[in-house]
């Protein structure tokens, strides 16, 4: 038994399955994150205190995180477009070079929540420092499933290529629609969280 | 049920390849569509009957609060069907012997649950335990029960072989579906054996009484975790299969109802969940590290001052979880809907009425489903300029919801009705959701809110909408499809007696509940409202619906029975029992092999031809070329 439109589009949606269902994990991630932006945007508004995300987060390790992070996503697109013109030397470098970059963003984000630690800046500290946590928190499971994901397809999934490569070619640009929301979500903290 | 391995036909071409699976890789580890839609049906249908069990335990405490409860007469009945059952697999490995075995686990939890000192002392039960089991019910059938079986298990099964498909499109991840789920439920049962027992703040799970309860709450949110993925990964799996996988020839136009009512719901869980997900990560954060997303500053419990920062929000909860709950409610309906178009238009040998008026109502009602939740909140003090929309909104609601209805009803005019089991079903849940839904206006409106918020008229009205209504739905679907999946009809004399029953003590059951709420009784009371002066005329309801509620019960162990005597002893049909039309039936084989077709079908026509003038046959299936 095969399940059509693996690899080929199907004609009238122009999708193959996994893009679609990509997309759709996407929209409900922005359900999810959008209700965390919302609780943020309600407890700041209904708050007596709130404290500007300058006078208590390091501005200058979360722009080089920003950097970190928009680089990495350019050479994902890199590692798909390498897989494209059936350059797999190329496809490992930049995929290696991806998951790089998102092991130096955990490394400098674990620096700055051990410095809070260190401070007793808890979570249970303030309600800024507990929305602060939470989404960065959750942010990072995510950039960890996406280093977890990354490394599958660099390492044993790559196999693939020399059997279907057309389906892991696939694979990788739908791995690179998530990273890009993970990018994407950080866009969006960066500024609500240390900037406002 | 290890039947269905017996009666599949080996001699079909896309069969041949297949070889015989054992137990344990053919009903445990499958990443076949159908038989994870059995997993899922048979898994709902058990948290079903626990959730009942656990309902019929409080129904004993409302009618005779402070008595010892008889806890045999729950016990030994349950350890009986399971007895039997295991009799009846001769204790061959097979899904009857593990459901069997699973009965027995019932029934043994149940003892556990009716003995202990911090539960039920000398045998009666404590108001702590009683508001267990109350949040536990609710949440169980409606996370682990309804929405399992109207998404998971018909879905799965129905919603590949209507569309044409093979499978779905991503097989291992509707296996996740399933184990997530299956995790998540066993997360919930298990809380009931930690200290202080399980959750009890209400399915609602309200702060920030839920931030102040015991451990069984941390339970509640990581089972709700597990929960919410499964159906983020179920609901991506059907919209991409209903996009993408159907057949040559099925248009959306063409696509039937029930697949239409899966597609819309799958969007509400896709897009509804997370932020309940969100409500629950941040509920964790303030359990477990302390934060105080939703505790505000001063709080006093139990004459203490609360040590936390305080400046969170309570009313935040409540918005994030109605953003849920309220297209939840219409994840319950819309697939129990969309099986009564197919019972309806079968069995009336008529096309459905209104065939594009009940989809685009479908849709209007999905996308109008997000923006009514804060009527749920009219008595919070949000304003009422906040109410006023809300109550606009979930007046606007209503009218998809009549249009589903009406055309319903007006499809049996004029027709040939089949008064099969299913049909039976199927025709007592339009007044009893008419009932439900007309009940919910007084409660849609702000003013008339204020009097029968959170009174048993609110329990009777939901009951309305869910018991008679979406199971109901269900129970038709279970007697309409169980001769596809089987091969066998299951008895429809049983099946009739397990109607009639059903429909008279179900309703003595809720009806008594909207005497009682208009007479001010609130719900969650653990002795059925005794202390209240006001209630008192009212109050002898109580064992009236106790006794309701206990005589449905004996008569779903008639459709227990049913269901497996049916599978050695039903009557055996062929492809197309009920004379169809949609391509389950006319095009898969009873039951339809790994891979569902054994010919790609190809769709020339919409999905109700039935009775077309100058044909030979009373129906035309979406498979026949003219």
């Amino acid at each position: 038994m095969q399940i059509p439109y693996t690899v080929q589009l199907r004609s009238d949606t122009g999708l193959f399955n996994a893009k679609l269902g990509v997309w759709l994990f996407l929209a409900s991630e922005v359900m999810l994150f959008g209700a965390l932006f919302s609780s943020y945007v309600l407890l700041r508004v209904g708050a007596d205190h709130w404290p500007h995300g300058w006078e208590e987060l390091n501005i200058p390790l979360a722009t080089l995180n920003t950097v970190v992070l928009i680089s990495s996503s350019v050479t994902m697109v890199m590692s798909w477009a390498s897989l494209k013109m059936s350059n797999f030397k190329k496809y490992k470098l930049y995929m290696g070079l991806t998951i790089l970059c998102a092991l130096i963003f955990l490394v400098v984000k674990a620096f700055e929540y051990g410095h809070k630690f260190e401070i007793g800046h808890y979570p249970s500290y303030n309600t800024f420092l507990a929305i602060y946590f939470t989404l960065t928190g959750l942010h990072g499971l995510h950039v960890i499933g996406g280093i977890v994901l990354n490394t599958y397809l660099w390492g044993p999934g790559s196999y693939m290529w020399k059997t279907e490569p057309e389906r892991f070619t696939n694979r990788v640009e739908v791995a690179g629609l998530y990273w890009h929301f993970v990018d994407l979500v950080w866009i969006f903290l960066f500024p609500v969280l240390y900037l406002l | 049920m290890d039947q269905l391995v017996a009666t599949a036909p080996h001699d079909v071409g896309a069969h041949a390849h297949h070889e015989e699976l054992g137990f344990w890789r053919k009903y445990i580890f499958s990443i076949d569509h159908k038989i994870i839609g059995l997993q899922y049906g048979i898994s709902a249908l058990l948290f079903l009957f626990f959730g009942f069990t656990l309902m019929m335990l409080m129904r004993w405490q409302l009618a005779h609060p402070n008595y010892p409860i008889p806890a045999m007469y729950f016990i030994v009945p349950i350890a009986v069907i399971g007895i039997v059952i295991l009799l009846v697999s001769k204790f061959k490995p097979s899904l009857s012997m593990l459901v069997g075995l699973l009965f027995l686990g019932v029934a043994a939890l149940v003892s556990y649950l009716t003995s202990g000192e911090d539960r039920m002392p000398g045998g009666i039960m404590l108001p702590e335990f009683y508001n267990q089991l109350g949040a536990m019910h609710g949440t169980i059938m409606v996370f682990l029960g309804v929405v399992p079986l109207a998404v998971g298990a018909f879905g799965n099964y129905v919603v590949p072989l209507q569309i044409g498909a093979p499978d779905m499109a991503f097989p291992k991840l509707n296996a996740a579906s399933y184990w997530s789920y299956f995790v998540g439920g066993v997360v919930m049962l298990v809380s009931f054996f930690v200290p202080g027992g399980a959750a009890n703040s209400g399915w609602t799970s309200y702060s920030p009484l839920a931030n102040t309860a015991t451990t069984g709450q941390t339970f509640w949110l990581i089972g709700m975790v597990f929960l919410i993925t499964s159906s983020l990964l179920g609901s991506v799996n059907f919209i991409t299969t209903i996009i993408q996988l159907r057949a040559k020839g099925m248009t959306f136009m063409r696509l039937p109802f029930f697949v239409w009512a899966q597609f819309v719901t799958s969007f509400l869980l896709l897009l509804a969940f997370p932020p309940l997900e969100a409500a629950g990560i941040l509920q964790l954060m303030d359990r477990l590290a302390g934060t105080s997303f939703f505790l505000p500053s001063g709080l006093v419990v139990a004459g203490q001052p609360l040590q936390v920062s305080g400046g969170g929000h309570p009313i935040l909860w409540q918005h994030l979880f109605w953003f849920l709950a309220h297209p939840e409610v219409y994840v319950l309906i819309l697939p129990a809907m969309g099986i009564l178009g197919e019972v309806i238009a079968n069995n009336t040998r008529k096309p459905l009425w209104g065939y594009k008026s009940l989809v685009y109502a479908v849709i209007f009602l999905g996308f109008m489903s997000f923006i009514v939740w804060a009527h749920h909140m009219f008595l919070t003090g949000m304003g009422t300029v906040i109410s006023a929309f809300f109550q606009t909104t979930t007046m606007i609601i209503s009218i998809p919801s009549v249009i589903i209805l009406t055309a319903l009803i007006i499809s049996l005019w004029g027709g040939s009705i089949r008064f099969t089991t299913p049909m039976l079903f199927a025709l007592a849940f339009l007044p009893m959701f008419g009932i439900g839904g007309l009940t919910g206006l007084p409660l849609g409106l702000a003013p008339t809110d204020i009097h029968l918020h959170d009174t048993y008229y609110v329990i009777g009205h939901f009951h309305y909408v869910v018991a008679p209504g979406s199971l109901f739905a269900l129970f038709a679907g279970i007697y309409y499809w169980y001769p596809k999946v089987t091969g066998r009809k299951m008895s429809d004399v049983m099946g009739k007696i397990h109607f009639w029953g059903s429909f008279v003590s179900i309703n003595i059951v809720f009806l008594p509940m909207f005497i009682q709420g208009f007479a001010g009784v609130s719900r969650r009371l653990s002795d059925g409202a005794q202390q209240y002066a006001h209630a008192q005329s009212v109050l002898p309801w109580n064992e009236v619906m106790s006794i309701g509620a206990w005589v449905l019960g004996v008569f779903q162990i008639v459709f227990i029975f049913n269901f497996f005597w049916s599978l050695r002893r039903g009557e055996t049909v062929n492809e197309n029992p009920w004379q169809a039309t949609t391509l389950e039936w006319s095009a898969a084989p009873t039951p339809p092999p790994h891979g569902n077709f054994i010919k790609v079908p190809e769709v020339y026509r919409g999905p109700y031809e039935y009775s077309v003038p100058g044909k030979s046959r009373d129906y035309t299936p979406q498979n026949e070329a003219d």
